[in-house]
């Protein structure tokens, strides 16, 4: 191939000199060229290495469909790999290199794969897993695992890297009455037409510019197209691919914003992922044409008829001196003359024996012609010619070029998306589009129409439909029949070749010939689906869009049926690859996911405090003094609790406002526990259990009047919680009278506990005699006020079995009240408490949270079987009686101890009989601590058939991740003063 | 994206409700018996066809809606507040 930048021809700006790089060395380009024309400009022939063989390749095509030309553009954290130069927009200073070579597209020692190649067959990868072909020597995991590294190297794409993406990218929402994907001659129709009748039309192209095929005539100017458009209020967005059509007519689209930039603006982002909601959309996404498999069809060279009208005419480049056109259909006619208007030597090898055309005189028609094989490696000399009704003759032409043209294939993917089956039309060989139920129109060669005129027409059919969808009118129009050539297309998909291994390629990208095809079938693959698979035929990042109709072609041969018969694969999103960072957006770093404060969070981190993230929670963890660690520290911070007070931030609790005159029955009804009797007040500790008897969630609720409560839940359970109360006052229970808010964040809490807890709320609060026993007995709840006026809300409650009281302050006034209390605290040396010494005072007790309530236990598994009320109905009181939840063997919950005092565990220890360390043993530890009471470490978990079965026995705990064991007892989970005399001084 | 005409809020997209289950279950009175509670919890239908489904406006109204759903094409035939008191409402003033 000889190309070459011809004056007078393209809508490139050569006014504007680009300067670009390629495989290290500089070429230029003009503005308006993509990285391939500009490429073809600079006579390049060798753009890029095949996956398997190695061989080189050219630019094969001039669009999102390119097989070929795959490059890696940029480098270091900027590198994209396996970018197609057909659609990346040339500019200055782009840095381009070829890929999967070594050490570069033209000189590759992977080449040699090529001359092996009888050995890399279809399946050779999944052979490799019982041996090496072709003798399958090594069987057994121990070769493949050699190999395996060897092929995953030498078959590949571009390298991505390995450095965080340093580019920004957005997701973008939008809705429009309208959406028109496609702005070729039927997508303009139709979305010049709506807008005209006052609709908000979005049009949506993947080019830099519009016209669609349109591109490709030598007098069309898009940049006119683009202004009437804009000036009839058209919504216009180009290099914005529309990637999936999904329910409810909505539109996944990628918009490349700053791809084409040398320098783009910091602020703005590399790329959009918009999420467009249409009332209708119209689907004018052309027809991508086909290859023709032949031997050496690949060589550097070789290119879709079309796409070397589209150079010729948009980019100014004629690819070709001595150029073969091989057809079997119309739509190469209008090239091959224009072709050699602009100075080409033009053959046409035809496969059908007659057709009617005029012709100018200067092109070399050959009916009754097909391509036999290229001979050439790096670049086309010839090409051998045989005659379509004897495979043996043969004829030579020199050539550099050869255009193939095997007929067009709609352009399918989006509609089956839709799970839409397309439908294969014998006429045209090729699949339209299935019946649509839903709001969108196909138009266009979408929809398998040829000519300009039916086209146009059709996007006028397609906003006639869009209309009706509305609601603007009622009508019925028909679309103009699928087809449109003079002449009627004859199959063409293959030539075969008399070569043993031949290279007549079907999917170019990963290298599957037709023979490949045929050794699927031959193996049993006789299933479209397994044939790709096996063949990993159109798996390539272009999807076969260029290939996977050949290779039903193939297969219905071998099976001896129609290819309808056999059927096609399924397209799924997106059309063209969506980087992974698009589908982020902003979702990275600190914006991963939201992160929830309390209002104390800055008081908390001022004071000390070390965060620890729960939940999406951000919490104190520990408050470590100079050069503490955090077992130092939540060691003292234990000891300080129960000596003599802590203060600690709860405000990440669910908070729930239940108000009503039915209040008193709801709250009765969800919790096992009886509440009926609740007195003013007071407050009493629940569980709630699901429908099916298991335990959801525990928590409190509080008496504050006749007809209201405030109800406390984990911090973990807090939005399922208050969607369950929804829930059931909104579907089961609608006529009882109860309000729920969620107040989680209007009120923020601290914990204040330890012998010396009540001296401290008495110096905080207004009365400094108001809080005694007998005012505020355990479970009781007062309203009162701090000392400087602040309404507040204090419970005696307990989570750390000492006395302690929980105080809720609206969050406005959370550090007034942490102030208030730390001052007083101080004076009794207290402490700040954070998770970590939480957690050890509730296993010290045997209190259970998440870690123990996780779906799967009940009520008596978590030994509070009391607290299920034999005298009332709840949510889940009959199927808490299943048989299954009440076996002999439930894991029940217990306490334990390491035999050796010195010795410590990790959650997750799975707890075993001494003889019997496998499998899931017998129980396992759930939640660990140091306690600082004790002196040793302790666990609580459950064990089948709880303390009374294993009392006195030696267990053994096994970590099998930290591969350790230990000998450790069961004991009761309430380790410290079970009486709970602490509690209710 | 499903679309889901939220009675209140409008039209918006599925990602601001949360699917709730089949809202034809009619759940036994809590002192029913286990083999009562068992069928409602346990058992059901496999629907290929017009779904009868609740969803929560969590990110919205936080009303619970009764849709009803194609489980072939997603197509959604009906929304009503599940809460008959607040569906007469919405009715009238919407
Ligand atoms: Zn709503």
């Amino acid at each position: 191939m000889t190309s070459v930048r011809k004056e007078k021809y393209g809508k490139i700006n050569r006014d504007k000199v680009l300067g670009f790089t390629w495989d290290n060395k500089e070429y230029f380009g003009y503005e308006g060229d993509s990285l391939a024309s500009a490429l073809l400009a600079n006579d390049i022939k060798i753009v890029g290495r095949s996956f398997k063989y190695h061989r080189p390749r050219g630019v094969m095509s001039c669009g999102v469909e390119e097989s070929g030309a795959l490059v890696t553009i940029g480098s270091g954290s900027k590198t994209d790999p396996n970018v197609r130069a057909t659609t990346q927009e040339l500019y200055s200073g782009l840095n381009a290199k070829g890929q999967n070579a070594f050490p570069n597209v033209n000189f590759d020692f992977g080449g040699i794969n090529n001359y092996l190649s009888r050995f890399f067959a279809a399946g050779f990868y999944y052979k490799t897993f019982m041996g090496l072909p072709p003798f399958e020597w090594g069987k057994g995991t121990g070769i493949w695992m050699v190999f395996e590294k060897i092929i995953r190297k030498a078959a590949g794409m571009g390298k991505a890297s390995r450095e965080p993406d340093p580019d920004s990218y957005e997701h973008a929402n939008d809705f429009c009455d309208v959406l028109v994907i496609g702005s070729g001659p039927a997508g303009i129709a139709a979305a010049q037409e709506l807008v005209n009748k006052n609709l908000d039309v979005i049009l949506i192209e993947q080019d830099s510019l519009l016209g669609g095929n349109n591109l490709s005539k030598k007098d069309f100017d898009a940049n006119l197209l683009l202004s009437k458009l804009k000036s009839s209020s058209v919504r216009v967005m180009s290099r914005t691919t529309a990637f999936g059509i999904y329910d409810n007519t909505v539109v996944g689209a990628l918009e490349r914003v700053t791809d084409h930039l040398p320098n783009p603006d910091v602020k703005l982002p590399r790329q959009r992922f918009w999420t467009i909601r249409a009332k209708h959309i119209i689907v004018a996404s052309g027809a991508l044409e086909r290859h023709v498999t032949f031997n050496n069809n690949d060589v550097p060279g070789t290119m879709t008829v079309n796409a070397s009208k589209h150079y010729l005419n948009r980019y100014g480049v004629l690819t070709g001196k001595n150029i073969v056109i091989t057809t079997n259909n119309d739509s190469v006619y209008q090239t091959a003359i224009e072709l050699h208007q602009a100075g080409a030597k033009v053959t046409v090898l035809e496969s059908r024996k007659k057709i009617k055309l005029d012709l100018s005189k200067e092109i070399d028609l050959h009916l009754n012609s097909l391509p036999f094989s290229i001979n050439g490696s790096k670049k086309i000399d010839s090409i051998d010619v045989c005659k379509a009704t004897d495979l043996s003759f043969k004829n030579t032409i020199i050539c550099d070029q050869v255009l193939m043209s095997g007929g067009w294939s709609p352009i399918v993917n989006l509609i089956s998306h839709r799970g839409i089956k397309p439908i294969w039309n014998q006429e045209n060989l090729c699949f339209i589009p299935g019946d649509i139920k839903e709001n969108i129109s196909v138009v266009g060669s979408a929809k398998g129409i040829w000519n300009e005129k039916d086209c146009i027409e059709s996007g006028l059919v397609g906003a006639n439909e869009a209309m009706n969808t509305l609601g603007i009118h009622k009508k019925e129009i028909s679309f103009p029949s699928v087809g449109g050539w003079s002449n009627s297309i004859e199959p063409l998909f293959e030539v075969k070749s008399n070569k043993f291994p031949s290279k007549s390629f079907v999917d170019f990208q990963h290298d599957v010939t037709a023979e490949d095809v045929r050794l699927a079938h031959r193996e049993g693959f006789i299933s479209v689906e397994h044939l790709k698979r096996y063949t990993t035929l159109g798996m390539a990042n272009d999807q076969g869009k260029m290939g996977n109709i050949i290779g039903l072609s193939l297969m219905a041969e071998q099976l001896d049926k129609t290819i309808p018969e056999v059927g096609t694969t399924v397209f799924r999103p997106p059309y063209t690859p969506v980087p992974i960072g698009a589908l982020t957006g902003r979702n990275v770093g600190k914006h991963f996911r939201p992160l929830r404060v309390t209002p104390m969070h800055q008081w908390n981190i001022d004071h000390g405090a070390k965060m620890i993230e729960v939940g999406l929670y951000q919490r104190p963890w520990y408050y470590p003094k100079k050069n503490e660690t955090l077992s130092d520290s939540y060691i003292r911070e234990t000891k300080i609790v129960r000596k003599t007070v802590g203060i600690c931030d709860v405000t990440s609790l669910g908070k729930i406002a239940i108000q009503g005159p039915d209040a008193t029955e709801f709250v009765n009804r969800i919790y096992t526990n009886p509440f009926a009797k609740l007195p003013l007040g007071k407050a009493r500790y629940g569980i709630m259990l699901r429908d099916d008897g298991i335990v959801m969630d525990d928590g409190t609720s509080w008496r504050l009047g006749e007809n209201e409560y405030f109800m406390t839940t984990s911090t973990a359970a807090a939005a399922k919680v208050m969607s369950w109360l929804e829930e059931l006052l909104q579907t089961r229970w609608t006529d009882l009278k109860v309000n729920v808010t969620s107040v989680s964040e209007q009120w923020a809490g601290a914990a204040i506990a330890g012998p010396k807890s009540r001296n401290v709320l008495n110096e905080c609060v207004f009365d400094p005699s108001e809080i005694t026993n007998e005012n505020l007995p355990f479970m009781g709840v007062l309203e009162t006020k701090l000392k400087e006026g602040t309404p507040c809300r204090i419970v005696r409650i307990s989570f750390s079995g000492e006395l302690a009281y929980e105080m809720y302050i609206e969050s406005d006034y959370a550090n007034g009240m942490m102030d208030i209390l730390w001052e007083s605290a101080q004076k009794y040396d207290g402490c700040l408490y954070g998770l970590e010494a939480l957690g050890a005072l509730r296993v010290e007790k045997g209190h259970v949270t998440g870690a123990e309530l996780d779906g799967r236990v009940t009520i008596d598994d978590a030994g509070l079987g009391k607290m299920a009320s034999t005298k009332k109905s709840y949510i889940g009181s009959a199927m808490r009686k299943r048989g299954v939840l009440n076996a002999d063997d439930r894991e029940i919950l217990v306490g334990f101890f390491p035999i050796n005092e010195k010795e410590t565990f990790n959650a997750g220890t799975i707890v075993c009989e001494k003889d019997n360390i496998k499998g899931q043993g017998v129980g396992r530890i759930t939640s660990v601590t140091h306690s600082p009471e004790l002196g040793h470490w302790i666990g609580i978990g459950f064990v089948k058939g709880g303390l009374e079965k294993w009392k006195g026995i030696t267990l053994i705990g096994a970590d099998p991740i930290r591969n350790k064991q230990m000998q450790i007892k069961v004991v009761s989970p309430h380790m410290i003063d079970p009486e709970g005399k602490r509690m209710y001084a | 994206m499903i679309r889901i005409k939220c009675p209140y809020c409008g039209e918006r997209d599925h990602s601001e409700f949360t699917y709730g289950g089949d809202a034809s279950i009619k759940y036994p009175e809590l002192d029913a018996p286990e083999s009562e509670w068992t069928k409602a919890i346990f058992f059901r239908e496999n629907i290929r066809g017009i779904q009868k489904e609740t969803w929560h406006h969590t990110n919205g109204c936080r009303l619970w809606l009764e849709v009803e759903r194609s489980t072939i094409t997603h197509e959604i035939k009906s929304v009503k507040v599940c809460h008959p008191q607040i569906e007469k409402i919405t009715k009238s003033k919407l």
